[in-house]
């Protein structure tokens, strides 16, 4: 909502002062302030000029040469960038030496070896209005010489404009009179309504128009009167000024006072061509589905039950309740009596049948969050009313006020105590009630409990409880003014013991040369096929683009990309983590789907055993129970370089490589280490059981075994026989070496163990140290096939 | 000169002309062992008269104590430039080398949601989590949202295909935690609540339609907008430092009332508007349980990602999700 000080003037004169402090003090009461613009200055310099001549530039296709008289008689050259002026046109003209309001200097320059003496102006340019496309034609400038300024031409006074973002709970403010109110009150400051006043003449609206509310829950109101003598033209400059500089675009004499009143007033209003509605008889009702009806934008637009029109008397609709008005009776030029209308709509109505249409018109924006349904409707009519007579149009006597059902708000018992409890104030009922009643409520002195009896204003429909009313004591109180404390909690505070593990694993992470990827969740339709992955992932109804319409079911693509990504930039070798969360499709019952945290690893340019290595590592920060690897194909994962990830006999995750049709598929080059665990599942699963065991301060032994296993077997097996064999006295196996070749099977590999025997409570003797190795022998024996090497 | 001046010079003067320590360690059995000169002497004292004896085995002390000073003196010399020697042949060029090996990094989002949870839990908060897809009950109703309610268009939701039209969607902000919360866990209440939240904004320097948010919600006996205003003053001051000051501006929040967007001050002297805020609304308790005359609470949140970008002045905002490694190396 913008809004002119000098239109907030006319509701309190009080209401002056630096801009910017005046901005700081309607932020402070939650009228916050987006921009503040000072109109109507710095325009010394430009003036009326006239075209004299266009003609193309020998040069440049995208600007023309325009010859304009700028006061003194001469043809003055200028290079322009537009092309919507003819010859005799006037124009704003800006002379060499003026200062542009946004600090542009006008100087006299070549422009593709042309002289350019000076610059046309935009609407914008000059600071009046938002119109940028094209140079402003002034039509009605012809009373005036050229070369007057530019600011008489236009009547331009020096004003401030304030571009104020209102909430939705606070449809008064989309007002001027509403922020004037507010802003009054801020600066302690009067506030009133000036009077209206105008002539009728005894014509009866009740003679020539009817209302009919079919349906009240939809309609709490609605004023209708009827207006002759009109005489559709142009309106008075300073209509046009103000509505071009709260950024509506002046339309003609009639739709420009509606408008006029609806942003000084907050109430919308619709005029209907008198003539085009038979007997002027008005029907208010619900929609019927799959009726139709052209809109004033020349749209059909096919309605559904709950939305609300208003109809003729042969119940065609003629307008969308609320949103738009119907093409069919629209006002034209030929237009002489008018049937003006101004209702009170059902807010969730007009809000749904707004989202439903995308029709977010300015005045729907107002009904969705609730206009004023008391005196202002009338103090709108006599607005309306005022300014049409000073056109010259004759108004009946009388207007039709209908009632459907308004709200019902009925008084609140606000509690003092409860105002303080909840602000951290100290403020007495009679702090509250001057707080109160500066913005329009109604308050009744306290009872002994010290409760008070708040009327809600009218245009306040979003107000309905006591905490309503208090967020406005708080807010005329001033937030600033709140004493700050701190709450201190009676337990403490702490990460979980799952988000110190997921920390943990990043640590670790980053301690092995990794790097946290965040990719967002979004797939694009083909990711998941093209990672080999079940195309099952769920998807969104409303993506900004196709590209990221999937949710992800894996890290995987996501990695993938990143990885391509990145070697298209000649980096590499790439060490990529990230911990985020995945969508599966849901169990059948569930709404919501199977969201899970998944920590994922990728690293380029190495093959499966990197991701063994950070499985291991994960498993010494975890200090995770019994993990192992089963070997398997899990999708997208190289067939015969994967492996089932199984921590307490709990299928966790996969780890190896990417298959190389993955990667081919994803422009990857080398191989793709690869590791996948469902952190949440593994962290809500047993970890972190960590046993003291002495040190000993005993010798150690070592003892090497090397073993011909056939291919089928896993090296896993065969450390999990010796460990078995060695019991308590062998305290650690290292698998360091495997040999193919001469003196070993084909189809098996020699495996290489070292194996460290120790006590806790004394030195091993040979002979024990014998036993246990030739124990560990036996137990690997028990493997088919398996055979020690000597 | 005495003879056991003379001995004692004659060895010092052999000591000073060993050029190695090897020539010194061999010269030591015949100056200082058993069979050295001043050793033999000590062995005659006893042949000496008694009150003779005294004085010149104080003499015979003064010169052994010179011999081995001088051999010590002489071993630490030859010593150190033996090891200076060898030293200079072990001579290296650190500039030759460059470590292929580099550590990893944390994302910079990471980071900063750490910092910021660490900040809380000195405050005494915990850490809450919930799904990112969510129910309209929790990401609307039960905030106190309506279907038809103007605020809901201003959410730009991402809704998903499950089930009826917009009954299920990625969550617009982390206040779902905050439902989810109260009704699993009776107050008091102290949490933040960070995570990945939605929106249908096209990704832009300055946007992102997945972003990161943190909320905060305490739900206690007697808590005031005074102590929102405290609390965020706290939590700014230890973020962004001492000097750093914070304001509240009434603002509109369904969800909250009374509701402020809070402000924090720029070096310049103006204001930065970094999160919402507000007292819980009495709704939103009921909405989950919790009688709203027996307890209330405030709640506020802002975005993480902005906190990463404006602290190291990054000029593009999707250099967060587009990990490139040149840039999250860099943190």
């Amino acid at each position: 909502m913008k809004v002119l000080l000098s239109w907030l003037q006319e509701f309190a004169p009080g209401i002056d002062g630096d801009p910017v402090d005046l901005a700081e003090t309607l932020s402070s009461i939650g009228l916050e302030v987006d921009a503040v613009t000072v109109t109507g200055a710095d325009l010394d310099g430009v003036v009326l000029a006239k075209v004299l001549d266009l003609r193309p530039h020998p040069d440049a296709d995208k600007i023309q040469l325009v010859d304009v008289d700028s006061g003194d008689g001469q043809p003055l050259q200028v290079c322009c960038g537009a092309f919507n002026m003819s010859v005799g046109d006037l124009i704003p003209f800006a002379t060499v030496g003026t200062v542009m309001p946004n600090g542009m200097e006008i100087a006299q320059r070549k422009m593709r070896g042309e002289m350019s003496n000076g610059m046309c102006c935009s609407g914008a340019e000059i600071g009046f209005g938002d119109d940028h496309d094209g140079i402003m034609l002034l039509t009605d400038a012809a009373t005036h010489e050229v070369g007057t300024p530019i600011v008489d031409v236009l009547g331009i006074e020096r004003d401030v404009l304030f571009d104020i973002e209102v909430t939705a709970n606070r449809p008064d403010a989309m007002s001027v009179a509403g922020v004037a109110r507010d802003l009054a009150a801020a600066l302690g400051v009067s506030f009133a309504f000036p009077e209206r006043s105008y002539a009728t003449v005894e014509t009866s609206t009740a003679g020539q128009a009817s209302i009919a509310i079919v349906d009240p829950s939809l309609c709490g109101r609605i004023l209708a009167r009827t207006i002759h003598n009109v005489t559709v033209g142009t309106s008075p400059a300073w209509i046009q000024q103000r509505l071009i500089a709260l950024g509506m675009r002046p339309i003609n004499s009639v739709v420009d006072i509606s408008n006029y009143v609806m942003l000084e007033l907050g109430q919308p209003n619709h005029t209907y061509d008198l003539d085009l509605v038979p007997d002027g008889a008005i029907a208010v009702r619900r929609a019927a589905d799959g009726e139709q009806i052209t809109t004033l934008d020349g749209t059909e637009r096919v309605l559904i039950e709950r939305d609300g029109v208003i109809a003729d008397g042969t119940d065609r609709a003629i307008g969308i309740a609320g949103v738009m008005g119907g093409a069919d009776t629209e006002i034209s030029d030929s237009t002489t009596s008018v049937l003006v209308e101004m209702a009170w709509w059902d807010p969730p109505s007009i809000s749904r049948t707004v989202k439903r249409l995308n029709l977010p018109s300015e005045a729907a924006t107002r009904y969705r969050r609730g206009i004023d349904w008391g005196d202002n409707m009338v103090r709108a009519m006599d607005r309306f009313c005022e300014l049409m007579a000073e056109s010259g149009a004759t108004i009946s006597d009388d207007v039709i006020d209908a009632a459907g059902t308004t709200p019902d708000r009925a008084p609140v018992p606000v509690r003092v105590d409860r105002i303080n409890s909840l602000l951290g104030t100290d403020l007495d009922p009679d702090a509250v009630t001057a707080h109160l009643t500066s913005i329009g409520f109604g308050v009744e002195a306290p009872n002994d409990a010290g409760v008070l009896t708040v009327h809600i204003p009218t245009w306040r429909w979003d107000t309905e409880t006591e905490t309503d009313i208090i967020e406005e004591v708080g807010r005329m109180h001033g937030y600033d003014k709140l004493v700050r404390t701190v709450p201190k909690p009676d337990g403490f505070g702490q990460l979980s013991e799952y988000q110190q593990a997921r920390r943990s694993v990043r640590a670790a992470l980053v301690g092995a040369a990794c790097d946290e990827i965040q990719p967002m969740p979004f797939l694009a339709p083909g990711d998941l096929a093209n990672a080999g992955l079940a195309e099952d992932g769920v998807t969104l109804t409303n993506p900004l683009v196709h590209e990221e319409s999937v949710l992800r079911t894996s890290l995987m693509p996501g990695h993938l990309k990143a990885i391509a990504y990145n070697q298209s930039h000649r980096a590499g070798p790439l060490r990529f983590f990230e911990v985020g969360h995945v969508f599966l499709q849901s169990p059948d019952d569930q709404l919501l789907p199977d969201e899970r945290e998944y920590l994922a690893v990728s690293i380029s340019e190495a093959d499966a055993p990197a991701a063994i290595e950070v499985l291991d590592l994960i498993d010494a920060t975890l200090a995770l129970p019994n993990v192992q690897l089963r070997t398997s194909t899990p999708a997208g994962m190289h067939p015969t370089r994967s492996a089932d990830i199984v921590i307490a006999g709990k299928l966790r995750g996969h780890a190896g490589e990417i298959d190389p049709a993955v990667l081919e598929a994803f422009g990857i080059t080398g191989r793709v280490a690869w590791l996948e665990l469902d952190l949440g599942a593994v962290l809500n699963g047993p970890w972190g059981n960590r046993k003291y065991t002495q040190v000993s301060k005993f010798p150690s032994s070592d003892v090497d075994l090397a073993f011909e296993v056939p291919d089928t077997i896993p090296a896993s097996n065969i450390a999990g026989a010796l460990r078995k064999g060695g019991g308590t006295q062998l305290v650690s196996v290292e698998h360091f070496d495997t040999y193919r070749g001469t003196g070993v099977a084909d189809d098996a590999r020699s495996l290489a163990f070292r194996l460290r025997f120790q006590a806790p409570d004394r030195t091993l003797t040979d002979d024990e140290i014998g036993e246990l190795r030739a124990a560990c022998v036996a137990a690997a024996h028990k493997q088919k096939g398996v055979s020690l090497r000597t | 000169m005495s003879f056991y001046e003379t001995l004692a010079n004659d060895a010092v003067a052999a000591i000073e002309d060993a050029a190695d320590v090897e020539t010194l360690d061999g010269l030591r059995p015949t100056l200082l062992g058993k069979k050295a000169g001043l050793t033999s002497a000590k062995s005659q004292l006893g042949t000496l008269e008694p009150d003779q004896r005294k004085e010149a085995g104080q003499r015979l002390n003064v010169a052994r104590q010179l011999v081995e000073a001088a051999f010590a003196s002489r071993r630490d010399a030859l010593a150190a430039s033996a090891r200076a020697e060898a030293l200079e042949t072990e001579r290296l060029d650190l500039t030759e080398f460059q470590s292929k090996t580099s550590p990893g990094h944390l994302h910079l989002v990471t980071q900063a949601r750490d910092r910021l949870e660490d900040v809380f839990v000195g405050m005494g908060y915990t850490i809450a989590e919930g799904p990112e897809v969510e129910t309209a009950w929790y990401n609307f109703e039960a905030l106190n949202i309506p279907e038809w309610h103007p605020a809901r268009g201003s959410f730009d939701t991402i809704f998903v295909n499950l089930g009826e039209p917009e009954a299920v969607m990625l969550r617009s902000h982390t206040s779902p935690v905050q439902i989810r919360t109260m009704e699993n866990q009776k107050p008091p209440i102290y949490i933040i609540a960070p995570g990945r939240t939605f929106r249908t904004d096209t990704a832009d320097a300055t946007h992102l339609p997945a972003f990161n948010q943190i909320e905060g919600l305490v739900i206690d006996r007697n808590i005031t907008m005074g102590d929102l205003a405290g609390t965020i003053d706290t939590f700014v001051r230890a973020f962004f430092g001492e000097e750093v000051k914070s304001r509240l501006r009434p603002s509109y929040f369904p969800f909250t009332e009374p509701s402020a967007e809070f402000d924090i001050s720029r070096d310049d002297g103006s204001w930065l508007e970094l999160g919402g805020c507000g007292m819980v609304n009495p709704q939103v308790l009921r909405n989950c349980g919790i009688d709203p005359d027996e307890w209330q609470g405030f709640a506020f949140g802002f975005g993480i990602d902005r906190l990463a970008v404006m602290r190291y002045q990054l000029d593009d905002i999707r250099e967060l999700v587009n990990n490139d490694v040149r840039f999250l190396r860099q943190f």
